[in-house]
């Protein structure tokens, strides 16, 4: 297992590299000269002078791609010409954000698309069966944007004044604001740091740390407003995994080893979860792992519908702002993220399947 | 080899274990009249005629040119005007517009008809482009393998190491905004499904008698790949590119949706729809039309897509 796991692990660092060298030949390939790109268009001839020297941009193509490598990987991603601010600060405000959206909307996608995959497959060739996998063809087909802007029309004017009423943007209602943990709890933490930043970093996750503090006001306000865009974003994913989960089930029980433990005269509920679900499992882990890809992807879009500070909001403002050390350095940990996720992935696979492990 | 590549090596594995051994075009009519028998392929393939239908006579169809401005041409008429129908009880006085007018008082309906030709031909455009770029490098590094296979394997592995969407978005931010540039970006970053799939196409089809034969009779390596090996892995191929086209359309939308793709303006469903959406509480149907627009054509190619793939692969239990 340790052997599976390093070589994984080893698989994914020439990704990790090219992934940094594509995000950094991108950055060259804007048209122009990077210090009008990254000053704006109204540097002067001096500060582009003083920047080309501080970014080492007189220096070899390749000893600038050292240069951009080290500022990576030691979490150096550089200052928003638009804000001046560093792109980490930007990273602790909004990530949450966006993790906050993408791990709700993973929660529903297989929450409600794996029992729906396993009752079309119990109901094969029934009309539950059609109806299901008929939904799950329009789910797979719907713009999550459109889709984001019906669910709001619906839920926040047609519904408005019903119980059923949601807010169609925002992560909380005005005049609502969340204390961080460490206030509340009344931790001295350094000015700045990694530790400070963390911290910060995890206090920025409304609906936990709203748990954590019991603050019950804002964890359902904040939970109100996550389910329009969480269920908009769920919707694709859902009906991948409810296919997936299907046609996964469908295949394992012609096997062999359920007819046996039919035989033996287990019932039909015990075979499904305990033989069979096992074993289908393995395509449905597979197909989590890359539904986030389409989730972060997804992400931009739902954040620009409902308004919500996120990484892919973010990473949307700076591209047309030409904001470039911000797309720069939001797209390496965007993607980064991505292939470290499907790494875990991996390995799990490589747990549940120990045949994976050999090959 | 993480990431996105899962789903495709599944279909790699699907596409070694084809039988090769029958001919090319036996094989297709075997596929045609299982899909034939599938009523979701056969709806799928419906909608997708019905669209090109509705793309080519477009103008005989709309009853507006989509971009005629038609304030001061109508008595009356106001932006984002509700839809109205004649036969459902709108006055006869007022001039029809099945789905209303939009912001700059054109007419919703023909903007929406025209609206097919453009997502069709990126569509199409944008899987041609990956599809020949993809199946090249594909054939490339299957045939040819030793180190080129690598370098050309692992650019793969690079690109589809990013969230799709997300590069296709970087990509545009370089080359800038345009339905051009978009097409380009969704092209590249669907280019590694093509070039993975026809890699192991070849792969499988390199060991097969027919090709040792080919090669013992003295053919040239273009000639095999050409003439033998292209023909028999197009099957799998067809049917991710007939899924593509769905990707495509969706992926280009969205792109548009975020003022990335199509400008206005053009009648493109992704851009209609956003520059309407901050007035989707008070004329929601200028929002709805586009997006079911778009929903049913990506509908259309998904069913065909899926259709095609079971009947290439009788023995799936979907």
């Amino acid at each position: 297992m340790l052997g599976f796991i390093t070589r994984r692990t080893l698989l994914a660092i020439p990704v990790l590299i090219g992934i940094v060298i594509v995000v950094f030949l991108l950055l060259r390939a804007i048209p122009g000269d990077p210090c009008t790109a990254m000053l704006g268009e109204r540097a002067t001839e001096e500060a582009c002078e003083r920047f080309n020297e501080a970014n080492g941009l007189n220096e070899p193509i390749y000893v600038q791609l050292g240069i951009y490598m080290k500022n990576v990987f030691t979490f150096n991603l550089g200052e928003s010409i638009r804000f001046s601010r560093p792109v980490s600060q930007m990273l602790i405000e909004r990530l949450p954000v966006t993790i906050e959206l993408a791990t709700s909307a993973l929660i529903l996608a297989v929450g409600i698309g794996v029992p729906l995959g396993i009752l079309a497959a119990r109901k094969h060739n029934t009309i539950v069966d059609s109806a299901t996998m008929a939904g799950a063809n329009v789910g797979v087909s719907m713009p999550v944007f459109w889709l984001g802007l019906m669910l709001a029309y619906l839920f926040a004017v047609v519904l408005n004044g019903t119980i059923f009423e949601l807010p169609p943007s925002g992560r909380l209602s005005a005049g609502l604001t969340p204390e961080p943990f460490y206030e509340v709890w009344g931790w001295t933490i350094p000015e700045s740091g990694f530790w400070s930043g963390f911290l910060e970093f995890l206090g920025n996750f409304v609906i936990f740390n709203a748990f954590i503090t019991f603050n019950w006001e804002v964890f359902w306000d904040a939970i109100r407003h996550i389910i329009l865009p969480a269920v908009a974003l769920a919707t694709i994913p859902l009906a991948i995994i409810a296919r997936i989960t299907r046609s996964s089930l469908l295949e394992v029980m012609n096997k062999d080893y359920i007819r046996t433990a039919r035989a033996k005269g287990a019932r039909e509920g015990r075979v499904t979860t305990k033989h069979a679900l096992r074993n289908a499992m393995l395509p449905v882990i597979t197909i989590i792992g890359l539904q986030l890809g389409a989730l972060l992807g997804g992400a931009v879009l739902t954040e620009t519908v409902f308004n919500l500070a996120g990484v892919g909001r973010a990473l949307f403002d700076a591209i047309t702002g030409r904001d470039y050390p911000v797309v720069q350095g939001l797209t390496v940990i965007i993607a980064v993220g991505y292939v470290l996720v499907n790494l875990v992935v991996d390995l799990s696979y490589g747990y549940l399947d120990p045949r994976i492990r050999v090959k | 080899m993480i990431s996105r590549s899962k789903a495709l090596e599944a279909l790699e594995a699907q596409s070694q274990e084809l039988d090769l051994t029958e001919k090319p075009l036996s094989q297709w009519r075997l596929t045609m009249r299982r899909f034939r028998g599938r009523t979701s392929g056969m709806i799928g393939l419906g909608i997708v005629v019905f669209l090109i239908l509705v793309a080519v006579f477009a103008p005989v169809i709309a009853p507006y040119d989509p971009n005629e401005v038609l304030i001061g041409k109508e008595e009356g008429i106001k932006p984002r005007e509700k839809p109205c129908i004649h036969i459902l009880g709108c006055p006869e006085d007022k001039p029809q517009h099945i789905m209303g007018t939009d912001g700059n008082v054109r007419d919703e309906f023909s903007r929406v008809i025209f609206g097919s030709r453009v997502s069709l031909t990126l569509g199409f455009f944008t899987v041609t482009i990956a599809l020949l770029v993809g199946s090249f490098l594909g054939a490339v590094a299957g045939y040819v393998g030793g180190w080129l296979d690598n370098v050309i394997m692992r650019i793969m592995d690079v690109i589809l190491g990013f969230p799709s969407l997300l590069l296709a978005i970087a990509i545009v931010a370089v080359l800038g905004p345009g339905l051009q540039n978009a097409l380009i970006a969704i092209a590249i970053v669907t280019i590694p499904a093509y070039a993975r799939v026809m890699r192991a196409q070849v792969l499988a089809i390199k060991e097969t008698d027919y090709v040792s034969a080919s090669i013992a009779l003295g053919a040239s390596a273009r000639q095999i790949l050409l003439r033998r090996v292209v023909p028999n892995a197009l099957t799998p191929l067809v049917v991710l590119a007939t899924l593509g086209v769905a990707t495509a359309i969706l992926e280009a939308a969205g792109l548009s949706f975020l003022g990335l793709g199509a400008q206005p303006p053009t009648p493109e469903w992704g851009s209609m729809l956003a520059s309407e959406r901050n007035n989707l509480f008070t004329s929601p149907h200028l929002v709805f039309f586009p997006g079911l627009a778009i929903m049913i054509t990506v509908l259309g190619f998904n069913l065909m897509g899926d259709g095609l793939r079971d009947a290439l692969d009788p023995t799936l239990n979907r």
